[in-house]
């Protein structure tokens, strides 16, 4: 079975958010594989270990230091990994950032493809089902549960919803989105880590993706950036001190009306 | 192309959910700027009796899809409906709400189009023409000004942000049936799982209701639990209350306990010591009740009122309760 | 050339250890130190990963890495409790003579089983009458055919009671002093090898600290690490090559406590401002990052050296007298930060400075270190 996870590189959670002339200041980021893509990374794991065969592939799309989340992902027991990189990608917004994925795609053998649910740092949750659609395959997005079929055509996935749980059923290939909950992400192993020192990652550009320049990037996206902006400081509200059951009133519908809480 | 905006409309059970409401009162806000009107979307099964209230809210048509194979969502055969309906009319914005549904459906959507798509948003404002969104990244961190650059936009919009207007039962409906070919669907829901009454995690809930020194007692953290429930919220406790074993360790929120970033931090009876404050001030909104005026708690909420906690909490709980019923 | 560069492997290698230590450790440190043990499941999941036995060759189930990965991989551990970094660390130093002087059929027979399951190994080395003073060691070795009856008690044995073989200094004749020392690999479960009360200790007390006493054990002469008159020689040997790792330790233990007391002093409110605003608590912060930095570099060129075949006893020295006293002095400054709440058990600073004590007297005290670096000085300056 050929396992496809598209996995991305994401400033570290941990980090606090600079902003600086209305963008996020990124000069001293430390970067961390996308969390969500991990879980996608150990269920291509779990899927070989379970079918006993398989081959899995990691895909990025991404600047040079992107190629550590790769390596990240071959530590852990990854078969393979392709980096997309092009000067001409940058900027890419969501679709063209699928785009890239798909043309990529359209020259290897997939069987299923795995993508985190969004990338923590713009959270847009959009490529992975994007992905799908150009591909023209099927999609569940937001998996926490997965199990495929005995002859490897199609899987069973479970999805949270707002009231509880969907079971959902697709023929393969399909594209899966991560979500939390869906494994436990082992760690690397000190031999993965070594192992892959002696790894080649062959670097695709636009051309060998086979993608048209002019339709990625940023001067095309989408959607643009026009500014960042940290949240306002946070300072007292309204105190109340007449009567509690009268107090607890009017907070009650402030609550509703003003914080839009319920 | 016209200037009008459409809303996808999502159905739970076959009601309505609020979100539709909340989209189209900031649609219409945002197609008068454009000179256009706001519209909405129905797809389903046999829903035709459920879709008034749409008009009532405000969407001047609406559009119905009709279907056995619409009548429980999947993403391919909406998105095979709503790019037919997209391409006939073409609105200028097409809103989905940000739930599990919209942030599901949108992005097939956009990308059959090929169009931009904005997630989550919060925000939107009509420029020179030019639509700009504002919505979260980095969990809310940093704030984001988006453009949208190709037509029609599309956005998911994040619930409880906009106040859906005031429904007038007096407009009728003026429903407009639309091809409901879904076309080709491979993924399909097999099964549907109700959620049983389980815990909330705490670093991961939305709303948080904490009890501290000030309940006096473990059995008052009955109080905290009613009020919890109502609000679907998890329940967390300050250290004094943990020290006093009251709760288990788990429960505890401060610098050697839990952070939580909730959207809502309901502190009842916790004074608000920095070591408590270091676990929850992020929260987007705190509540607070306590009987001391100086409690430093009051510095940091959104809404804080000095009482009895005791004579506050049930009160607040009640009406909560009713408020909810109602939504 | 002088480089100072850590390889992309090294920086995913520490990355792993760093991960691996917040999640596995730090959330139960604070319990491993009150009930003075920690869950074997963390012997496993570090064994599982590789993040035990780095040093053995690979061909006998190990990294195969360098001292210097393994003090990476320590500083980190260390940071998340002493305490268990040095149950770890006890028993790398046990493997550490096999390292050192074992033959190929004795890897074979020992190293392989040992590092192919998780476990633990322990130095059995220090006796009630033979501390510092290692040519002292009473325990006998009786020579008998093809064995050695091993009689003696060994104190302060990390490990003791969880190792699976102990690598045990004895001497066949007390009177020949150093000349007399043989170190043998006795695996736990041959008879007559029990132990003794766990000590109380005031710090890292999730390491369990036990006497080991033998009694009429017959060891199979097969099991002598190197000849009978190297024994002084490999102990030498094996405690010159871990003290890199143990001063890396420290750098891992003062690392934390500043960290601590950075993030304290950010949070902590007096007079109207953050303390870290106050020069005074900036001066403390910025005297625990030098010590910490130059640490880490000490630690650094004692392993660089030791990876590249030079002896380092010298460098280790410093490094870990420097570096175990700066920790002892970094984790009381940051008590000091903490101030009352630093006094308590509920922030984790004051288990810090108890820790911290340990490392100034174990794997050699900081007086033997000291007459290791003039011994070194002397010898450096012998000609003026």
């Amino acid at each position: 079975m050929n396992i496809v996870i598209c996995v991305k590189q994401v400033p570290d959670t941990e980090t606090k958010i600079k902003v600086k002339d209305g963008q996020v200041d990124h000069t001293e980021t430390k970067y961390v594989v996308n969390p969500y893509d991990e879980y996608a990374i150990e269920e291509g794991l779990r899927i070989k270990e379970r079918l006993g065969e398989g081959k899995i592939s990691l895909i990025t799309m991404g600047p040079q230091r992107a190629k550590d989340a790769l390596k990240s992902g071959l530590a852990v027991g990854a078969d393979e990994a392709i980096h997309l990189v092009d000067e001409a990608f940058e900027g890419s917004d969501p679709y063209a950032t699928a785009l890239i994925l798909c043309k990529a795609l359209e020259k290897m053998d997939y069987d299923i493809i795995f993508c985190g649910k969004q990338g923590v740092d713009e959270d847009h949750a959009q490529v992975g089902i994007a992905l799908a659609e150009l591909l023209d395959v099927p999609h569940v997005s937001v998996v926490t549960r997965l199990e495929i079929a005995e002859d490897e055509k199609s899987a069973v996935a479970h999805r949270e919803v707002e009231s509880g749980h969907e079971v959902v059923d697709t023929p393969l290939p399909a594209v899966i989105t991560a979500q939390k909950g869906l494994n436990e992400p082992r760690y690397a192993s000190i031999k993965g880590i070594m192992a892959v020192k002696k790894k080649v990652i062959p670097e695709w550009n636009a051309d060998d993706v086979g993608v048209d320049r002019d339709k990625v990037g940023l001067e095309t996206a989408k959607i643009k950036f026009v500014e960042v902006a940290l949240p306002t400081e946070r300072t007292a509200g309204k105190v109340f001190d007449e009567d509690p059951a009268q107090d607890a009133i009017k907070v009650a519908h402030l609550l509703r009306d003003e914080a839009k809480i319920l | 192309m016209s200037n009008n905006v459409l809303v996808v409309a999502e159905m739970r059970e076959s009601v309505l959910k609020k979100i539709c409401f909340e989209m189209i009162g900031e649609g219409k806000r945002i197609a008068d700027k454009l000179g256009g009107a706001v519209e909405a979307v129905v797809l389903g099964h046999e829903v035709g009796d459920e879709i008034a209230p749409l008009a009532h809210y405000g969407a001047e048509k609406t559009y119905l899809a009709d279907d056995p194979a619409l009548a429980n969502y999947t993403a391919e055969g909406y998105t095979n409906v709503l790019a037919r309906l997209i391409k006939e009319t073409e609105p200028i914005l097409v809103l989905t709400g940000a739930t599990t549904q919209g942030k599901d459906l949108a992005p097939r959507l956009a990308a059959r189009l090929a169009v931009g798509l904005a997630s989550d948003c919060t925000g939107f404002e009509v420029q020179d023409g030019e639509l700009l969104v504002t919505r979260p990244i980095y969990a809310g961190k940093a704030i984001a000004t988006i453009r949208e650059e190709t037509t029609p936009y599309m956005a998911t919009v994040r619930p409880n942000i906009f106040a859906a207007p005031e429904p007038d039962t007096s407009r009728a409906a003026q429903v407009e049936k639309v091809p409901a070919d879904a076309g080709s669907i491979r993924a399909k829901v097999i099964e549907m799982i109700q959620e049983a009454g389980e815990r909330i995690e705490l670093t991961e809930a939305d709303i948080v209701v904490s009890g501290g020194r000030g309940l006096k007692g473990p059995e008052n953290f009955a109080l905290i639990e009613a009020l919890a429930q109502v609000l679907g919220a998890a329940v967390g406790a300050s250290r004094a209350a943990v020290d006093a074993g009251w709760k288990d360790h788990s429960y505890q929120v401060g610098q050697t306990g839990k952070v939580v970033t909730p959207t809502l931090y309901i502190a009842c009876g916790i004074s608000g010591a920095i070591q408590h404050l270091a676990g929850m001030k992020t929260s987007r909104y705190i509540m607070a009740i306590n009987k001391d005026s100086d409690a430093p708690i009051f510095k940091v909420a959104d809404y804080g009122i000095v009482g009895d906690l005791f004579k506050v909490v049930p009160v607040l709980t009640e009406e909560l309760k009713k408020m909810r019923a109602e939504g | 050339m002088f480089n100072l560069s850590v390889s992309d492997e090294q920086k995913a290698l520490r990355d792993l250890a760093r991960r691996f230590t917040q999640t596995e450790i730090v959330p139960i440190a604070a319990e491993a130190d009150r009930m003075e043990e920690y869950p074997w499941e963390l012997v496993e999941k570090a064994h599982a990963i590789g993040l035990t036995n780095i040093i053995v060759p690979e061909e006998y189930g190990g990294g195969g890495l360098g001292y210097f990965e393994d003090c990476l991989v320590a500083e980190e551990i260390a940071a998340g409790c002493a305490g268990i970094y040095s149950s770890f660390a006890a028993s790398t130093l046990g493997l550490t003579p096999l390292n050192v002087a074992a033959t190929p059929e004795q890897m074979e027979r020992f190293m392989k089983p040992f590092c192919a399951e998780p476990a633990l190994a322990a130095f059995c080395l220090t006796e009630p009458g033979a501390g510092s003073d290692i040519a002292s060691v009473r325990t006998r070795a009786r020579r008998d055919g093809d064995f050695y009856v091993l009689n003696g008690t060994k104190r302060f044995v990390t490990n003791g009671g969880v190792a699976e073989l102990y690598t045990v200094t004895a001497t066949v004749d007390p009177s020949l002093r150093h000349r007399g020392l043989v170190l043998l690999v006795v695996p736990s479960h041959l008879p007559g090898v029990s132990v003794g009360k766990k000590e109380d200790k005031m710090g890292q007390r999730a390491a369990s600290t036990r006497e080991v006493i033998f009694e009429d054990v017959w060891v199979p002469l097969e099991n002598r690490l190197g000849d009978d008159r190297e024994g002084f020689r490999l102990v030498m040997e094996t405690l010159d090559k871990i003290r890199a790792e143990v001063a890396a330790a420290a750098v891992g233990v003062a690392r934390a406590a500043m960290e601590a007391a950075v993030k304290y002093a950010k949070e902590r409110e007096q007079f109207g401002q953050p303390i870290i605003s106050l020069q005074g608590i900036q001066f403390m912060l910025a005297d625990m990052a030098i010590k910490v930095e130059a640490a880490r570099l000490l630690v650094w060129q004692a392993a660089w050296m030791a990876d590249q075949g030079l002896r380092n006893s010298y460098q280790s020295a410093i490094a870990k007298c420097f570096a175990a006293e700066s920790a002892m002095k970094i984790t009381t400054d940051a008590v000091q930060i903490f101030g009352g709440y630093g006094y308590t058990k509920e922030y984790p600073v004051e288990k810090y400075m108890r820790d911290a004590k340990l490392l100034q007297i174990y794997e050699g005290t900081s007086e033997i270190q000291r007459v290791v670096i003039s011994r070194g000085l002397l010898h450096e300056y012998r000609a003026i």
